[in-house]
């Protein structure tokens, strides 16, 4: 009976074909939105992801995400210093700053300061140029995006020199680093080259980077630091949350995302769904034809559910294709890279076909359950 | 080879007894069988005719086991259908009774073969098995060379002879056709008669045809009047006699028709030398 469920599912090519389109097209909309809300979302915590160091961030009580960080008296890293189970800590500073071209453009620019002894926080991949050319003066390094956007269209170069807050910078590294959510550039420098280009500024150390004893709990030391400092110290996954969970709740994005994925799932139902829901009273009488015929109630249920499954499947696969797809591709480009079409997404919205194909197929059996084998007489 | 068999009670195909049927409640109750008596003989083409709404099409609903019966008693091939439990109605029709509809039925993305072969796939037989067996069934209707065509490319009457293969595959003892040349020309509408006569109709198997078309009345063996939820006469075509159905309508409302309607020969000794059945209805 499974043949026959498919032979009549597959024999009319138009309405299979728009049956698959529609759950596609739901699993396209659904996937893509899902993901690059995720991408977004993760953006805001990009940088705290990319300091690999240190496992411990430790800043103000009343920071509620990681741009938004008041500067910290110096002696507080002595105080975090001398905490028991404590390896070690260092500054750590992150601003916007605005960087003047030769050309006389300018961009806003994320700068972060480093630790000039460990440069702890640094970029762990560079594509030209050496991390320790850091330590040269004025030096900055960029991150691969951040180039693009303040010199576009020219190739990777390294020994550019533009200004930062009216000071001389001079750019010796590219690096890959994760877009932040605002798609500024990224610039690296000393922090003892923050400061500079903070003069006047009494302090400009808005985080402290640490890192716990082998053998110590590092949500203990976070305590023992916030007991003893008054200061807030979060784990780096504990920050990251805080920071997605500031951006989640306090910015329009999960509605406006939520909007679309849910009219992606309603335009799934109401399409794959009504045109299932046609093609099975389109087939009424065949069923009529066959309930006469002998055929059980339960073999029809199997039948309708073999078919909204294989629907559902291959749209669904094909769905997932053309998101795949569509990530490769826009991956290329510089400012959309990074976002791309996670396991989680694909799970939740094969969850989501999932109730698309149940929805579909409990409409259409419903029909097909009541319908009296005598139909078949009624001309 | 169409036979004639005895029209005795004991060995008949169908059996009505007293059969209502009434679809509706108060107001809106509307009574499509009003004590319906007939007997149908296996090796006989018994032809079912009446204007519209007189209940022919709500009776072979019933004998084919898709309907119940409001009351009365129903047996099919020796069964009471009325005691069947809903799967076991199921399983008697998929084994026991063939199918030829008005509009052919077929399942417009099979092929003429796969068509052919659903009885048997329903039954649980292997596919080639199956196909192998439909082809046979569709060559003795004449589609041998049509195996293999989608019914969009078959004329009416091809369709319908392809839903008589489908009807006969799986060698059902009762087959159940309802106006199955109401939408064929003339020729075609022959043809198919002529098919049912031939192929469809053995000893052991009751042909039993729902129909408008006077034209065919002469292939009837036994031809069934309704009107008005009630059997009004039946004849038999050979002899010409046909015998008045009033009767049974006064039996069927005062409640007597069980002992004296039923399908006894007529004793006329010249009548049976013609092997006339008349039935004292």
């Amino acid at each position: 009976m499974n043949w026959l469920a498919l032979r009549m599912l597959t024999g009319d090519r138009g309405k299979y074909l728009s049956l698959i389109f529609s759950v596609t097209f739901a699993t396209l909309l659904m996937t893509q939105q899902v993901s690059i809300f995720m991408g977004i979302v993760s953006r805001s915590a990009s940088q705290i992801v990319d300091v690999r160091d240190a496992d411990l961030w430790i800043m103000d009580q009343k920071v509620r995400f990681i741009d938004e960080a008041p500067y910290l008296p110096p002696t507080e890293l002595q105080r975090v210093r001398g905490i028991h189970g404590v390896q070690w800590a260092v500054r750590f500073h992150k601003s916007n700053v605005n960087a003047r071209l030769d050309d006389g453009n300018f961009r806003t620019a994320v700068l972060m300061g480093l630790d000039d002894a460990s440069l702890v926080g640094a970029p762990r991949e560079m594509i030209l140029g050496s991390l320790e050319d850091l330590r040269r003066p004025d030096a900055v390094i960029i991150d691969k995006a951040g180039f693009e956007y303040m010199w576009p269209k020219q190739p990777y170069a390294i020994g550019k020199e533009f200004q930062i807050v009216d000071r001389r910078a001079v750019l010796v590294g590219i690096c890959k680093a994760s877009a932040p959510f605002t798609t500024l550039p990224i610039l690296y420098t000393r922090f003892s080259q923050a400061e500079r280009y903070h003069v006047g500024q009494r302090n400009v150390m808005n985080y402290i980077l640490a890192k716990p004893e082998p053998d110590q709990n590092p949500e203990e030391i976070c305590r023992r630091i916030n007991d003893q400092t008054g200061l807030m110290a979060l784990t780096q996954d504990q920050f990251f949350w805080k920071t997605i969970n500031y951006f989640l709740g306090s910015t329009g994005i999960p509605i406006n995302f939520g909007i679309t994925i849910a009219l992606g799932f309603i335009v799934g139902i109401a399409v794959a769904g009504q045109t299932f829901y046609l093609f099975t009273l389109e087939n009424l009488k065949q069923f009529g034809a066959l309930k006469a015929m002998g055929v059980t109630n339960l073999r029809l249920i199997g039948m309708i559910l073999l078919q909204a499954t294989v629907v559902g499947l291959t749209g669904y696969a094909i769905g997932l294709g053309m998101t795949a797809a569509f990530f490769t591709y826009t991956n290329r480009i510089t400012h959309l890279a990074g976002i791309h079409m996670t396991w989680l997404a694909a799970g939740g919205v094969g969850v989501a076909v999932l109730m698309i194909i149940l929805v579909t197929s409990v409409v259409s059996l419903r029909k097909v359950l009541v319908l009296e084998p005598a139909v078949v007489f009624r001309g | 080879m169409a036979t004639t068999a005895t029209a005795s009670p004991s060995n008949a195909a169908v059996l009505c007894r007293n059969v209502v049927k009434a679809f509706g409640q108060g107001d809106t109750r509307t009574i499509a069988l009003n004590g319906v008596n007939v007997d149908i003989q296996p090796g006989q083409l018994t032809l079912l005719v009446g204007p519209s709404g007189c209940g022919k099409t709500t009776l072979i609903s019933i004998v084919a086991g898709l309907l119940n019966p409001t009351s009365g008693e129903v047996q099919v091939l020796g069964s009471d259908l009325s005691r069947m439990t809903g799967t076991q109605l199921v399983q008697f029709r998929q084994r026991n009774i063939g199918f030829v509809f008005q509009q052919y039925n077929l399942l417009p993305t099979l092929t003429a073969s796969e068509n052919a072969a659903i009885p048997l796939i329903i039954g649980g037989m292997p596919r080639h098995k199956a196909f192998l067996a439909a082809n046979e069934m569709l060559s003795a209707v004449g589609l041998e060379k049509r195996l293999h065509a989608l019914p969009n490319q078959l004329s009416g009457g091809q369709q319908q002879r392809v839903a008589i293969a489908r009807a006969l595959v799986h060698e059902p003892r009762l087959l159940v056709c309802d106006e199955p040349t109401a939408a064929l020309d003339a020729q075609s509408g022959q043809t198919v008669m002529d098919l049912l006569k031939r192929v469809a109709l053995q000893s052991d198997r009751a042909v039993i045809i729902v129909t408008h078309d006077s034209r065919v009345f002469n292939f009837g063996d036994h031809i069934i009047h309704m009107d008005d939820g009630l059997v009004t006469r039946q004849e038999t075509p050979q002899s010409g006699h046909a015998q008045s159905g009033h009767a049974q309508s006064e039996h069927a409302q005062s409640g007597h028709n069980g002992q004296t309607h039923h399908a006894s020969p007529d004793s006329s000794p010249e009548i049976n030398q013609k092997s006339v059945q008349v039935y004292h209805v």
